[in-house]
């Protein structure tokens, strides 16, 4: 796999193909496994995906402390706001809908992590559903999802408990970005723009979650990171271009998340778990969860 | 190497790839090391997985593993009530296993009729794993391949044999690690393959006359 964004978009464009056909390629290559093979397991994790949902919109799902749920359906249902009616409200409903499975133990898929899993589904789906846009070309973007993750394992990191939230949700935010402005019919180079402008919004987000569960903030967090992946989809578009060159960004990101303090690296001992309403909500569930 | 499917994946029941998928792959893990769904278990709970274990449902994933369920199989929610139906009587506590142990780590103590195994197992983050313990021998197993572990004594050829054996039935060796305690003990030998292993080489290297235990690991990731 490519450990360099700018390499993948430079090799999709002397081959004048996408960065989900470089992607695959590569996977094939390093696999040893034939494309079909590859786009089939692609093909399952979307299936899940539009399964975690759809079982969230429901809004009865809670989850083991009772802190979560019924919050996706809020936004479905509930009075209007600005958004009201719009993609970008679906989207944000979408996020939480999956989160919400997820912090109540259903089955999700980890794209790129369990924290960050509502991001892609949300923002894939939910302008696949608006756009009439097929399931092939869905699976290409999770491929162009796939590669934007990969280089980011690589040069930064995956995970809340390194890079603080930016490596989980930040990350998602990126990748669905990326993957979305190509699935929307932008060049390898305007994804590459769209990943740079979805990372650099989320550059320095820490991993605070009440009591260490992937709930409060984790769910929100999830909506949000969906929202500033649409606002990177739609500059990216409209041909805005993001100065700093997209694996110096990623880069940047892991530089950050390596000097981040331990207490906002998952650890629950800052940032919005450090609260006094924070400490006081994780004293008061957990007590409640040893008694059921 | 990073693969696409790592990243958009892996399928599984929330809400912690680390506290919930990958300690189910280490009960899995555990599972095949006694042969099957064990009649009794210890979960030794260190760090993280002691402090957010609960919430993460860790406790339920590690017992899914235990009774055969895989990260992504819903029964990992009720777990714990189908461990009572099924025989598998487990006990979870908390415990500080070594002060540089990795946050999230497990320690099992396994027994299934007159099988016990002890392991130690880590969860490293989106749902990847490894045993760094088995029964008091250091060992290096991530469950992305298939892994035999077996305990030999230690004596010239041994390894040329085992290797032989696995050569004739075409099954590539993509790592091997051997361990004793000391010269003309007991070695242990973890060797990670990238096919699996067939019943007639398992067979011969059980019936070897110096060879004591031999156990197939399933892969478990990837």
């Amino acid at each position: 796999m490519f450990s360099s964004l700018q390499a993948a978009i430079a090799a999709a464009e002397t081959q004048g193909s996408s960065l989900a056909r470089v992607a695959l390629d590569a996977e094939a290559r390093d696999q040893g496994r034939s494309v079909a093979d590859i786009r089939s397991a692609l093909r399952r994790a979307l299936d899940i995906m539009r399964g975690a949902v759809e079982r969230g919109m429901r809004g009865d799902l809670r989850s083991a402390s009772g802190l979560v749920g019924g919050d996706a359906a809020k936004l479905r249902d509930g009075p209007p706001g600005p958004l009201a009616g719009t993609l970008f409200r679906d989207v944000l409903a979408r996020a939480l809908a999956v989160q919400e499975v997820n912090a109540a133990m259903g089955v999700i898929v980890a794209a790129p992590t369990a924290g960050g899993a509502g991001v892609l589904p949300a923002v894939l789906t939910g302008l696949a559903a608006s756009r009439a846009i097929d399931d092939d070309r869905l699976v290409d973007a999770l491929a162009t999802a796939g590669l934007i993750g990969a280089v980011i394992a690589e040069r930064a990191s995956l995970s809340g408990a390194e890079g603080g939230c930016q490596a989980e949700t930040g990350a998602a935010a990126a990748m669905a970005a990326g993957a979305a402005t190509e699935m929307c019919g932008g060049t390898p180079a305007q994804a590459g723009h769209a990943t740079a402008l979805a990372m650099q919004g989320t550059l320095g987000l820490i991993c605070d979650p009440l009591g260490g569960l992937v709930e409060i903030p984790c769910v929100f967090r999830n909506a949000t990171g969906a929202a500033i992946a649409m606002a990177a989809i739609e500059m990216a578009l409209a041909g805005i271009e993001f100065r700093i060159p997209v694996d110096e960004v990623i880069d940047t990101m892991g530089e950050i998340g390596r000097s981040m303090d331990v207490r906002y690296r998952e650890t629950a001992g800052g940032g919005l778990a450090a609260t006094p309403t924070g400490r006081r909500l994780t004293r008061e569930r957990l007590v409640q969860l040893k008694k059921t | 190497m990073v693969s696409l499917l790592d990243i958009i994946g892996p399928v599984m029941v929330g809400p912690s790839s680390s506290h919930t998928a990958g300690a189910c792959r280490i009960g899995l893990l555990g599972r095949s090391l006694v042969g099957g769904t064990p009649q009794r278990a210890r979960l030794e709970l260190h760090g993280s997985f002691a402090r957010t274990g609960e919430g993460h449902g860790t406790d339920k994933a590690l017992v899914g593993g235990l009774l055969g369920f895989k990260p992504d199989d819903e029964r990992i929610r009720d777990a714990l009530d189908i461990a009572d139906r099924e025989g598998l009587a487990y006990r979870v506590e908390k415990t500080t296993i070594d002060e540089d142990a990795h946050p999230n780590t497990v320690r099992l103590t396994l027994e299934r009729d007159d099988t016990t195994v002890e392991l130690v197992g880590e969860s490293l983050g989106a749902g990847r794993v490894r045993l760094t313990r088995i029964d008091g021998f250091p060992v290096e197993v991530s469950g992305a391949l298939w892994t035999i572990v077996l305990v030999a004594r230690d004596q010239p050829g041994s390894i040329a044999r085992i290797c032989g054996i696995l050569a004739d039935e075409g099954v590539n060796l993509a790592t091997m690690r051997v361990s004793r305690k000391e010269r003309g003990g007991d070695a242990f030998m973890v060797l990670e393959l990238d096919d699996p292993p067939g019943d007639q080489a398992l067979t011969q290297i059980r019936t070897l006359e110096w060879v004591r235990m031999t156990r197939a690991l399933e892969k478990v990731a990837g």
